[in-house]
């Protein structure tokens, strides 16, 4: 038994023992009162800093606009990030199985990574012209490389005891790619997941600021241009809880696709 | 379908610029229980990997034909050290690994086969965990489902690294019992680091020693497997058998 009062001493304080939503719902109040105060304590002007209740106001008042443009946004980033992960877990798919692919893509694909991405924003827009395809691209291309190596890395990383068992069950080298290698990599793919899910909407939003007619980085230029910094921040609060909304998504569906990764954690807990 | 016998000719094995065996020739009989022994690093898992068609990253050759001259593949089970369990499914699913793997259902229908997966888990004592998730289980646990997997494959031959050398003593004692059963009348060849399981499991003791290593039979006890450890014959040959590991390497 004293163990058990050892272990209930060493518990953590109050804000350990909030759940998630509660403790994000305390940070963001703390984030909101703090933004009060910077206004209060320094005066700061609303042309530079507007006040939290001039933004929900600008949310409130702009919503048919911002929902107008927060969907064009939506579709660019659910676009961009589909399109990105299918096509990094086909490459991770085929470099795993095609070992002449390897040698020649695998370099190019290190290579491509020194290219800034942000820079090929304008070329984009050049080669595709103004509409949602520069942007679904650009989305891809930012979610692309973290699928296709974490993605390859987690096939490659197969611990050896499976593929022996494979090998003795008769396996084909296919049936051992998506059977037993696949599976293995989901773990270190939903890292990759993860991490595409809160790149994709930058890579929407600066394909917008490139270039754009619509959009909430579009409505955001707009709004900087014309002094409506309150809309400004509505739009960027928008895209916020769009970003948030999509990576706990993929989150959770990360989540239900493997329980005995939850179980395990649970079992240890 | 009764299990064939083994006839291994020049296996050779070389690590680096050693060769830790050549032209080696064992023969294992159909229907026995032989143990595979020697020190740490004499090549006797590596054997075992070669006989089982596995990769391999040292330089190898190995001649193996079966007593009824069919092919060996499609024939062996393969058993580890480790119990190999996929997180991603459940135990019954584990059991049944090599029909969910292979994706065609061979022969019985998918019920029969989830049947007989279920008679096997009851066999070893785990009925009631066939839809745990295998992290749920304790070591030992762990390690008769895997005990059931390779027994689900029903193949004539099975091999076995070092099956039990990762669980706890009262537990190894235990799957000694159960292998002993379960495996009857099949050939099982099994490394092993453990000359008491070797002398309550073995029909057959080949230990590799020297360099290049040589297999060097030793008469195994007499008697029904597994042989009770208060057996006197059991000790006495156990004396004798860590004699022979003990020998220095020389040809």
């Amino acid at each position: 038994m004293s163990d058990s009062t050892a272990l209930h001493a060493a518990r953590p304080g109050l804000i350990g023992k909030l759940h998630g939503p509660t403790r994000a719902l305390l940070a963001l109040i703390l984030l909101i009162a703090a933004w009060q105060a910077v206004i209060t304590l320094t005066g700061v002007p609303r042309y530079i800093l507007p006040s939290p209740l001039a933004v929900a106001r600008a949310l409130v008042e702009q919503r048919a606009l911002l929902a107008h443009n927060a969907l064009v946004t939506a579709t660019e980033i659910l676009g961009g990030f589909i399109g990105g992960v299918l096509l990094g877990l086909a490459t991770a798919l085929s470099l795993a199985r095609f070992r002449p692919l390897r040698r020649t893509l695998l370099p190019l694909l290190l290579i491509s990574q020194a290219i800034p991405l942000f820079a090929l924003a304008p070329i984009l827009m050049l080669w595709l012209g103004y509409g949602l395809w520069p942007k679904i691209l650009m989305a891809m291309l930012i979610i692309y490389f973290p699928v296709a190596s974490t993605g390859y890395d987690g096939l490659r990383q197969t611990p050896q005891g499976w593929l022996d068992l494979a090998t003795t069950f008769g396996l084909s080298r296919r049936q051992t790619l998506l059977r037993v290698q696949l599976p293995a990599a989901l773990p270190s793919l939903a890292s990759g997941l993860r991490m595409a899910a809160s790149a994709a909407p930058i890579g929407a939003v600066i394909g917008e600021w490139v270039g754009a007619s619509q959009g909430l980085g579009y409505l955001m230029l707009n709004a900087n241009a014309r002094l409506q910094i309150d809309v400004m921040f509505a739009a960027l609060v928008v895209l916020v809880a769009f970003a948030l909304a999509l990576y706990f998504g993929i989150d959770a569906a990360i989540r239900a696709a493997m329980p005995w990764h939850r179980d395990r954690l649970e079992a240890s807990a | 379908m009764s299990p064939p016998g083994l006839d291994i000719r020049r296996a050779s094995l070389t690590f680096g610029a050693r060769p830790l065996f050549h032209d080696l020739a064992v023969e294992f009989d159909a229907g026995s229980w032989t143990c595979l022994l020697g020190r740490s690093g004499c090549g006797k898992s590596s054997l075992l990997r070669m006989i089982a068609g596995l990769a391999l990253p040292d330089r190898h050759r190995i001649e193996c034909t079966t007593s009824d001259g069919l092919p060996l593949q499609g024939r062996l089970a393969w058993m580890s050290q480790q119990d190999l369990l996929v997180p991603w499914l459940r135990v019954i699913g584990n059991v049944m690994l090599g029909t969910r793997w292979r994706g065609r259902w061979a022969g019985p229908t998918a019920s029969e086969a989830r049947e007989r997966a279920l008679a096997l888990l009851s066999r070893v004592g785990l009925a009631d965990k066939a839809d745990a998730w295998p992290a749920a289980l304790s070591g030992g646990q762990r390690q008769r489902v895997a005990l059931a997997r390779t027994l689900y494959e029903d193949a004539g031959v099975v091999l076995m690294d070092e099956p039990f050398s990762a669980v706890d003593a009262i537990t190894r004692l235990e799957l000694h019992d159960l292998a002993s059963e379960l495996l009857a009348s099949r050939t099982v060849i099994m490394v092993t680091h453990d000359p008491l399981e070797a002398l309550r499991l073995a029909d057959h003791l080949l230990v590799l020693q020297g360099e290049p290593a040589r297999a060097v039979p030793m008469a195994a006890p007499t008697g029904r497997r597994p042989r009770a450890l208060d057996d006197p014959q059991l000790l006495a040959h156990q004396a004798e058998l860590v004699a022979l590991l003990r020998e220095p390497a020389h040809v």
